[in-house]
């Protein structure tokens, strides 16, 4: 009885997934046919720098792996790699510290993310384009010209609203943020938010907003997808664009927009130091012999239980370290408001007020709190609904609770 | 009266900056640099937690991160008077020598080179006579062989014959104003692609005590919390394994590289095209001791290009005013005491900045009543004028090389060379750092923090010497919270509009007698400009708020 009811389950997902292998084999012909020519050979490129087809076919396997895709779709995700660099990307920089664009060009992994990272078809980016005043300008226009719903709109920044948005003006016309967005996300395949001050406003926005800036989808009403963090950790926008070359659609995001497969877990479920809060051994203040030992850092403010990103996994700069590792606790960059809802940074969130259930009870009603309650089911499978279902009007300000108000 | 040119965006900078000129007869008469974008982060710290400060000022720039974080800890530690131990201070000027090393190497190839180099130029050069002049210039030149030049060449080609240059679309080449032969750019050009790798490694070490790059996590007040990667031996080797790399980089790429473009662009340094002020202003930085009473790079000013009499700095004269930046309160004010309320007037009606008002969002910092310069090359002026024995051997050594004399330093090149020096005079002490390090654990000294607690009153200023110059933040402290906070950044001294006596600030004074070979391509502007390396995000944070409120303001 049982066995039937399991390969009757088993069926019905194969039956999903074999749909979903239609859909993207669709979606990728009409790439194929749609984009301009790759301007480098993926192989190439790969052998000069020493990586080898198995290394490449095990890279696969991971990627396919961290999507959230069966194994049957590693051809697809090698085929999508292949595309890579014929996705035309704009790359605007308006509220921010360019801190996002320094990952992205620091990214080094003994693997095929980096190659491809250094392979994106950049048709507009102001720390790297050679071009400046009117010519850079014309560079904007004719990407969108030429590439119009092909091209990937990558904003990094977030849009200061207040002065009728006039606390940042670009280009030579001197429009603002509000118009450059609105022109540019208009004509794109999708949008993508790198970084957490175009995902959520982060730091200009942080109480009392003097510019009242706003994230990208709450100031101009178009859907995101949102690589958080401060600065993000480049491996997660690897993975987005590939899925959006293989389903012309988002990955599945959570409540935040934020790819689940690159957000989904919470960073103190996979830390490091996780034996030694289950254990009570705590860093008690800096330097201590808890600290030289490894101690878990949620008394010096650790947000890590808060927080959901990959951080503890993929680490960062090579994976050589993480803020964890480095003996400082998370600060939650990968949530929205974190400047204020993880305030003060060093110290426990649970000792204003002391929580009586101790950590997890705060963890729980926080994490609540920060997922903004509603997880908005969007699957893979849901194709472009995923971008559209996405954009639905969100709580605001007022309406989520706040934990920490000082 | 001539024609008025607008450049903007400056791009290959971090940031929003719109650049003005006034141009006769191919020549630059008249400046105005506008910074486009406030973001109020000042605002934002007011009533928070001291301790919260550097990491958020950390966020006012990317490029620089580290620096804004360092200073705050710096302002916190003079307001909470306490003294970080003896290996906290040196991991901090390892993570802050990281940064000089790739910072300095990343704006050189990434975001100026372009301004010297003609990528397309380099797809007619010999291979083989290329491999010749990089090795007339470095006995063992980086990533130097025929073949690796025409793979370069290739790559480019494939770029250029699909008309998809991606970033280097658009741009000037084939402009009179690029002076370098075929051979030269390629070598420069295939450099600019291993710079990208080599950046990366540098990140690398700053991540190795920091825990990522950018944005480290690991300053706090009193110390460091990395004390896990201090006491381990492995974590040093793989900090040192890395310095190796990039300064095998920097001596066989970067200087070179930077002595071969001065030979063929002398006649502009000579000349002294993009001096500017030619006043020179250092806080000094990277502390040797743990008081703080020698420093790698030392504190001081020079004035008017006169290296005979360099001066003392003192502290009170450094002052703030906003006649022409788009704030209310037009005095020159102590950062103490400074206020900052958004006054937005507008461009002219036909798009042009009001050069004879309001203008930018960046303030004018003055010393003295007179505007510096801040970065690099106010570094090398002061050491040498002061007669700091080691910066004045590398310069003399540098001039030497290149058969040119001092005065080639007040230039847009002077700033360019400058920046590749210190790079070496850096890169150099760290290993020595390291062996302190090292030396200091193995005496039984494992402190990493001083404990401290928040003062209920207090006043602290950090000063600093991060890689674009000097360096300020100032910070009040007032019932254990922030009651104001400023902080001076060394794109504000460069980037500063006129003041109250109509002087130009640097950026401005530095294009004035420019001659453009085409007005309609601004490449010698954008050459000039990002010799200062500027960083706009870093230059538009000086806020104090003891008027609490920004207020929404119509406009007109």
């Amino acid at each position: 009885m049982a066995k039937k009811k399991s390969s009757g389950c088993n069926r019905t997902v194969s039956e999903q997934y074999h749909k979903l292998m239609e859909q993207c084999k669709v979606h990728m012909e009409t790439m194929d046919r749609e984009l301009p020519a790759a301007r480098e050979d993926l192989h190439e490129l790969l052998e000069s720098r020493g990586v080898s087809r198995r290394d490449f076919l095990k890279w696969t396997s991971v990627m396919t792996a961290a999507l959230m895709l069966p194994p049957m779709f590693k051809p697809m995700v090698a085929k999508a790699a292949e595309n890579f660099s014929r996705v035309p990307v704009i790359w605007l920089h308006f509220a921010e510290c360019t801190g996002c664009s320094e990952a992205f060009l620091r990214t080094y992994y003994p693997n095929v993310d980096d190659i491809l990272l250094d392979t994106i078809s950049l048709e507009y980016h102001e720390t790297l384009m050679a071009a400046a005043g009117n010519q850079a300008e014309a560079c904007l226009e004719k990407a969108i010209a030429d590439f119009p719903g092909k091209y990937v709109c990558v904003i990094e920044g977030a849009i200061p609203t207040g002065l009728n948005g006039q606390y940042l003006r670009l280009g030579p016309k001197g429009k603002t943020s509000i118009e450059i967005a609105k022109e540019v996300t208009s004509k794109a395949m999708a949008t993508i938010c790198i970084g957490s001050c175009s995902a959520f406003g982060n730091i200009q926005a942080a109480k009392p907003n003097p510019t009242d800036a706003k994230s990208i989808e709450d100031a101009i009403g178009v859907s995101t997808i949102n690589i958080a963090g401060c600065p993000p950790n480049p491996v997660n926008f690897v993975g987005t664009i590939l899925h959006l070359l293989m389903f012309g659609a988002a990955p599945a995001l959570d409540g935040q927009g934020r790819p689940l497969w690159a957000y989904g877990k919470r960073i103190h479920d996979f830390c490091e130091r996780r034996p030694h809060y289950d254990a009570g051994e705590y860093v008690d203040e800096w330097g201590d012999e808890g600290a030289q030992k490894g101690w878990c850092l949620y008394k010096v403010g650790c947000k890590g239980p808060y927080t959901y990103a990959n951080c503890s996994k993929v680490r960062f700069n090579a994976g050589v370290s993480w803020p964890i590792m480095a003996g400082h606790g998370c600060i939650g960059c990968t949530e929205p408001a974190f400047w204020d809802t993880m305030a003060p940074l060093e110290q426990p969130i649970a000792d204003k007020p002391i929580g009586l259930g101790g950590v997890e009870a705060e963890v729980d009603g926080i994490g609540a709190a920060l997922l903004g309650a509603t997880v908005i089911g969007v699957g893979v499978h849901a194709g472009m609904t995923a971008l559209k279902s996405h954009g639905q009007p969100k709580k605001t300000d007022e309406e989520t609770p706040s934990h920490n108000e000082h | 009266m001539g024609q008025r040119i607008i450049v903007d965006p400056i791009t290959r900078i971090e940031g929003h900056l719109r650049i003005e000129c006034e141009v006769e007869n191919n020549v630059i008469k008249d400046a105005w640099s506008s910074i486009t974008l406030w973001r109020g982060i000042e605002t934002i710290l007011k009533g928070r937690d001291p301790r919260d400060a550097g990491l958020i000022v950390q966020r006012f720039c990317g490029v620089c991160t580290f620096v804004h974080y360092e200073a705050s800890i710096l302002a916190c530690e003079d307001a909470f008077k306490v003294k970080p131990p003896k290996n906290a201070r040196i991991v901090r000027n390892l993570i802050h020598g990281a940064q000089y090393l790739y910072d300095h190497v990343m704006h050189f190839y990434h975001l100026h080179g372009l301004d010297w180099v003609d990528i397309v130029s380099a797809l007619s050069a010999d291979p083989k006579k290329a491999v010749e002049m990089a090795r007339a210039y470095c006995a063992n030149p980086y990533n130097c062989s025929e073949t690796h030049y025409i793979a370069v060449q290739q790559r480019l080609k494939k770029f250029v014959d699909q008309g998809r240059l991606g970033p280097f679309a658009n741009a000037y080449w084939g402009n009179p104003s690029y002076k370098l032969p075929p051979e030269a750019n390629l070598i420069i050009v295939s450099h600019y692609l291993d710079a990208l790798q080599v950046s990366k490694v540098g990140a690398q070490m700053m991540a190795i005590f920091g825990g990522k790059n950018p944005h480290p996590q690991t300053l706090v007040v009193g110390g460091i919390s990395s004390v896990m990667d201090v006491l381990d031996a492995s974590r040093l080797g793989e900090y040192l394994f890395r310095l190796k790399e990039l300064k095998n980089f920097v001596e066989t790429a970067y200087i070179p590289d930077v002595v071969l473009a001065a030979a063929y662009y002398k006649d502009e340094g000579l000349s002294g095209v993009g001096a500017g002020v030619k006043n020179y202003l250092a806080y000094g930085g990277f502390p040797l001791d743990d008081d703080w009473n020698t420093l790698l790079f030392p504190r001081g000013a020079v004035k008017a290009a006169d290296l005979a009499h360099p001066i003392k700095i003192d502290e009170a004269k450094i002052t703030e005013e906003a006649i022409h930046s788009w704030y209310k309160d037009d005095e020159p004010q102590h950062p103490y005491k400074g206020t900052t309320e958004p006054k937005y007037t507008d461009y002219n009606a036909n798009g042009n900045l009001k050069g004879d008002e309001k203008y930018s969002w960046c303030k004018a910092p003055r010393y003295d009543g007179t505007p510096y310069e801040v970065g690099p090359l106010a570094r090398m002026v002061v050491g040498y004028a002061q007669g700091h024995q080691e910066i004045k051997d590398l310069v003399d050594g540098t001039l030497k090389a290149t058969g040119l004399p001092a005065t080639v330093l007040f230039s847009t090149l002077g700033r360019t060379a400058a920046r590749a020096i210190e790079t070496k005079y850096v890169g150099d002490k760290i290993e020595g750092w390291v062996n302190e390090l090292i030396t200091n654990i193995k005496s039984g000294d494992t402190r990493t923090w001083t404990r401290c607690d928040v003062p209920k009153e207090g006043e602290g200023r950090g000063m600093t010497e991060p890689p674009r110059g000097a360096l300020g933040h100032w910070i009040r402290i007032e019932n254990h919270r922030i009651a104001n906070y400023q902080a001076i950044v060394p794109s504000t001294w460069n980037c500063s509009p006129r003041d109250k006596a109509g002087l130009r600030g640097p950026y401005e004074e530095s294009l004035v007698g420019t001659r453009l070979s085409k007005v309609d391509q601004p490449l010698e502007i954008i050459r000039t400009i990002h010799s200062f390396d500027p960083c706009m995000a870093c230059a538009v944070h000086i806020i104090d708020p003891q008027t609490n409120a920004i207020k929404v303001f119509k406009v007109a």
